[in-house]
């Protein structure tokens, strides 16, 4: 089967889908979008969450015809959904900006140095929340969109919003401080 | 030069922005926030084909027969291939012994042995395909534990034994057996004043790194292949793989791909040969993912294990003896059971003066899941259980948990069961004193104005209880854990250094087979080489098999070994450079030849601060590249009778204190805070190293409270191989950890730094056990603890 969906802004069609695919295996495989992650398959570990139509989901309990006609937002296109989402810019994306996020989104493929950030990426590095980084792509996108509902949340919230996101290199610690971090950023204005 | 392991006498970097001792941000950071980073089962190749395993349902039994024509035929399939299919005469791989099949033959020994591989187009036709493969199997009795392996008319799990332990082990179902006697502990139990005795069980334990067993096989023109792999240890996949497919080691290239993860559970090789030969069959890239239930499946996991303490003590207080006997369940293959069990007998006494010992620790062959490496390596079981006899003995001698424990630490100088002396810094009673320091958790948290939250409450969000029937109880232990590979194990790493100008400035690029796992050895790697090149800009080189070997990353030795390697590396290179520059400036300026130069800020300057050259016109038409290889001191194999021998290289000490609150009605566990403190020799990167501790304690803590791989004793078959029934520490079960780094410099090892990664996962568990036991007064002699065991319904 045939699947048209919007993948961070841009419409996208992917082709000879076999009915039983999940969204997870057509970002990754068919879409040429591997950042989210594929360590459980069952809904378990969060390493693949994505934004459907704003709402986090894991896209490997998705099935691909799911997606037909939705909004999916993944860690490659979050720096960029937080960009639109400061500069208030309605939905979809325009030409002018599309020729921007070539430029800007140019990253070196090798230091990833040179592409602007989102906020809660930053924080990521900047707090040493990232070891092996399998669950960072699922745990940016889950707390970008606790941010986005909840700029000041508590240590329960944070804990409460991220309890579908496994992580087994950091204990945890370091990602409540960037989480923390990102938050006293935003009230700052940084 | 200084010598291997000579401390650093220069100052030289530590002016150099970005040294060791900062905390610099790691390397790789960005690619794996914007989710660029490669990873392997990230790797994609036009025209790839998927592979898939099939494996055994049963756990041990005969092949009658397997028939794979139904696969064949079924469009979309490239090749299957079994056991018949294998190119060569060898037909075995194994880290130590060489025991596990590549694919099964005649026989499988454990539920999930693979039997048959598949390459199709599409991974759910591989799957399909794999399906469709029809194995008649005959079943055999199973071997689960040590009554069923050593009973006199026992199965055997191996037949035909001809590896180098047969000739000392008292049955061939145990793989390696190390006794380690010291003393005379029968006459010193006569003294004993107290003894105490424990029988403890550690349940199965699982790596469950995130990142699932992947790569991909890429066959090449000259008949060779090119793996993309993530492993710990890239020279001992290829050792392994090579033989098998019937190439030399030089047309079996390997690259690392990016790795989600390992904690020992990559040690052991998983899918690369089998993707190897799929690729070499269809002359076409190969693609294998394990997904989360064969994962479970296709790694080693940590020993279960049983063990029996006694332990003596006077009046006063100090230790009189120590008796134990470590029985450690390996499993259907040996992987590194041997060397857990020189682990578990060496470690097994902890980190506590006694001079009377009677140790014996045996691996024993079963049809269980094969067990192997796991952070910690063997010293986790015996701490458990040995901490778990100092509270005991504590209580019966009426002394604090902590001031016995102090009584009997071991400092710098203190003979170890097996005779080596202690012979740097071991502060293990201040580590105990630091972390019972540090200033409680407030009781009753989730109070507040609007009632209790339950989210931090036992029982969390289903709303158990408001804090009736819940009980605060605070442990401590404290844990000695081996750094690097042991009991004479030529234990080397390589590393590559290059010093060039590239656009107008001066350059390093370090390059080593390590695997980066997530550790953050390349953070590390490009601090050692500002520091000791003092330039700013370094670039690491992917990891391949093109340098020479760097060993595994396990054993918490990369930052040592590899760390090593890489400062000895660029020692040489400084050396090269300033001899450039006395051949090209020399004239100029006395201090050339009588001052001690420092590479600084991209210049060459003097001691005393004095700038003689800029890198860029040294180097100016000249790069200098040094590969070589370092090694830590030499250790002894452990006498196979005694246990007599120098066999670790240097030891490393966390203690933790556990603070947990319990619902005693319901017996559920909310580990409120795990206090660390650690000694770190020198912490090269304190944010890293404050990772490490934090994630080795939250594994400690998982094993605690709720980690376990759940085996049928009548079937030896896996029941919970899933992230809904094997449950690791989620945020909300993971407490806040303050950590309290110690640095005190080992001199025998580079900038007196101490391997971190696994100390810390030992003496977690066994503060969180205690805790629990302070809370409900219950003896719980296993680990994990689940909610029977604390409600008498078990």
């Amino acid at each position: 089967m045939r699947v048209n969906f919007t993948v961070n802004g841009r419409p996208q069609q992917a082709d000879d889908v076999w009915e039983g695919e999940s969204l997870l295996y057509v970002l990754r495989e068919r879409l040429g979008l591997p950042g989210s992650k594929n360590a459980c398959e069952q809904g378990e570990c969060g390493s693949c969450t994505v934004r459907l139509d704003g709402v986090p989901v894991c896209s490997c309990l998705v099935a691909a015809g799911q997606a037909e006609g939705r909004d999916v937002v993944t860690v490659e296109g979050l720096a960029d959904y937080a960009r639109q989402r400061t500069q208030g810019e309605g939905e979809g994306t325009s030409l002018d900006a599309a020729q921007r996020w070539q430029a800007a989104g140019g990253t070196d493929s090798r230091t990833g140095e040179g592409g602007a950030l989102a906020p809660i990426q930053q924080a990521f590095i900047d707090a040493g929340a990232v070891q092996c980084g399998f669950c960072t792509p699922g745990l940016l996108v889950a707390s970008d969109e606790l941010l986005e509902r909840n700029p000041n949340p508590s240590d329960a919230d944070i804990r409460e919003a991220l309890s579908g996101n496994l992580c087994r290199c950091t204990g945890y610690e370091k990602i409540m401080d960037a989480v923390r971090l990102a938050a006293a950023r935003q009230s700052e204005g940084v | 030069m200084p010598a291997n392991g000579a401390p650093t006498k220069i100052t030289q970097g530590s002016h150099t922005k970005g040294g060791i001792g900062e905390s610099t941000l790691r390397p790789d950071g960005t690619l794996k926030v914007t989710g660029e980073f490669a990873y392997s089962s990230d790797m994609w190749h036009e025209d790839m084909l998927w592979g898939q395993i099939l494996r055994s349902t049963v756990a041990h039994a005969e092949i009658v027969s397997i028939d794979t024509s139904e696969a064949l035929a079924l469009p979309g399939v490239y090749a299957v291939m079994t056991y018949d299919d294998l190119p060569t005469e060898v037909k075995h791989y194994g880290l130590e012994i060489q025991d596990t099949p590549v694919l099964a033959h005649g026989k499988v020994r454990h539920h999930g042995e693979p039997v048959a591989i598949v390459a199709a187009d599409h991974p759910e036709t591989a799957r399909r395909a794999a399906a469709k493969i029809k194995v008649d199997y005959r079943e055999l009795p199973v071997v689960t534990d040590e009554r069923t392996a050593l009973a006199p008319d026992a199965v055997l799990v191996h037949e035909h034994r001809d590896d180098h332990h047969i000739g000392h082990v008292p049955h061939p179902n145990i793989v390696h057996r190390q006794p380690i006697v010291r003393g005379d502990a029968a006459a010193a139990a006569a003294r004993a004043d107290v003894i105490v005795r424990g029988e403890y069980t550690f349940g199965m334990q699982d790596q469950a790194f995130l990142g699932p067993e992947s790569g991909l096989a890429v066959p090449e023109e000259d008949g060779g292949v090119h793996l993309y792999i993530a492993t710990q240890w890239l020279h001992s996949d290829l050792r392994q793989i090579a033989p098998v497919l019937g190439l030399p080691e030089k047309k079996v290239r390997m690259t690392l791909a990016g790795v989600g993860g390992a904690f020992g559970g990559r040690e052991d090789l998983s899918m690369q040969i089998h993707a190897c030969l799929l690729a070499l069959r269809t002359g076409k890239p190969v693609k294998i993912v394990y997904n989360r239930f064969e994962s479970f499946f296709g790694h080693v996991h940590r020993h279960p294990a049983k063990l029996t303490y006694e332990h003596g003590a006077t009046r006063d207080g100090k230790l009189t003896h120590v008796k134990c006997r470590i029985v450690l369940d390996g499993g259907a293959y040996a992987s590194a059971s041997p060397a857990v069990v020189g682990n578990a007998s060496s470690l097994g006494v902890g980190p506590y003066v006694v001079d009377d010992v009677d140790i014996e620790a045996i691996a024993l062959y079963t049809n269980n899941p094969p067990c192997g490496a796991m952070r910690g390596f063997g010293a986790v079981q015996a701490c458990f259980a040995y901490e778990a006899q100092m509270d005991k003995l504590a209580r019966e001698l009426g002394l604090d948990p902590v001031e016995f424990r102090q009584r009997n630490a071991m400092e710098q100088g203190t003979l170890m069961p097996t005779g080596q002396p202690v012979d740097s810094p071991a502060p293990v009673a201040e580590l105990l004193r630091r972390v019972k320091a540090m200033p409680l958790p407030p009781e009753r948290q989730w109070e507040s104005s609007e009632g209790a939250d339950v989210r931090q409450l036992p029982g969390g969000l289903s709303n158990t209880t408001h804090g009736e029937g819940v009980v605060r109880g605070i442990g401590y232990a404290v844990g000695i854990k081996n750094v690097g590979f042991s009991e004479g194990f030529d234990d080397y790493s390589t590393a590559k250094v290059r010093m060039e100008v590239i656009a107008g400035e001066p350059v390093a690029t370090v390059h080593t087979a390590m695997a980066e796992v997530g550790q953050g050895g390349v953070t590390v790697h490009a601090q050692i080489a500002r520091s000791e090149l003092g330039v700013s800009r370094v670039t690491i080189h992917p990891a391949d098999t093109q340098v020479g070997s760097a060993g595994s990353t396990s054993a918490s030795r990369q930052t040592y070994v590899t760390g090593g390697a890489v400062k000895n590396a660029c020692e040489l290179v400084r050396e090269r450079v300033l001899e450039i520059g006395r051949r090209k400036f020399g004239s100029y300026h006395p201090a050339w030849a009588t001052a001690e130069l420092l590479l600084e800020g991209g210049k060459v300057v003097t001691d005393g601060g004095e700038a003689l050259a800029d890198l860029v016109d040294v180097l100016e038409g000249e790069a200098v590249e040094v590969e070589e290889e370092w090694r830590h001191r030499p250790t002894e194999a452990f006498d196979l009778r005694t246990g007599q021998g120098n066999g670790h290289v240097q030891y490393s000490f966390a203690a933790h204190r556990a603070v947990v609150e319990v619902d005693t009605e319901l017996g559920l566990v909310k580990v409120i805070e795990l206090a660390c403190a650690q000694d770190v020799g020198k912490a090269l990167n304190p944010l890293s190293v404050i990772g490490q501790i934090q994630g080795g304690t939250t594994q400690g803590l998982g094993v605690a409270v709720m980690e376990e791989i759940i085996v049928d004793p009548k079937t030896a078959k896996v029941r919970n191989p899933s992230f809904t029934d094997y449950l690791i520490p989620t945020i909300l079960d993971t407490p806040t950890i303050p950590v309290d780094v110690l640095e005190l410099a080992d001199e025998h090892a580079p900038y007196g730094l101490r391997g971190i990664g696994e100390a810390p996962t030992l003496s977690s568990t066994p503060a969180v056990l205690a805790a629990i036991r302070n809370a409900t007064g219950l003896e719980l002699n296993r680990t994990p603890v689940r909610p029977e065991h604390l409600t008498g319904t078990a």
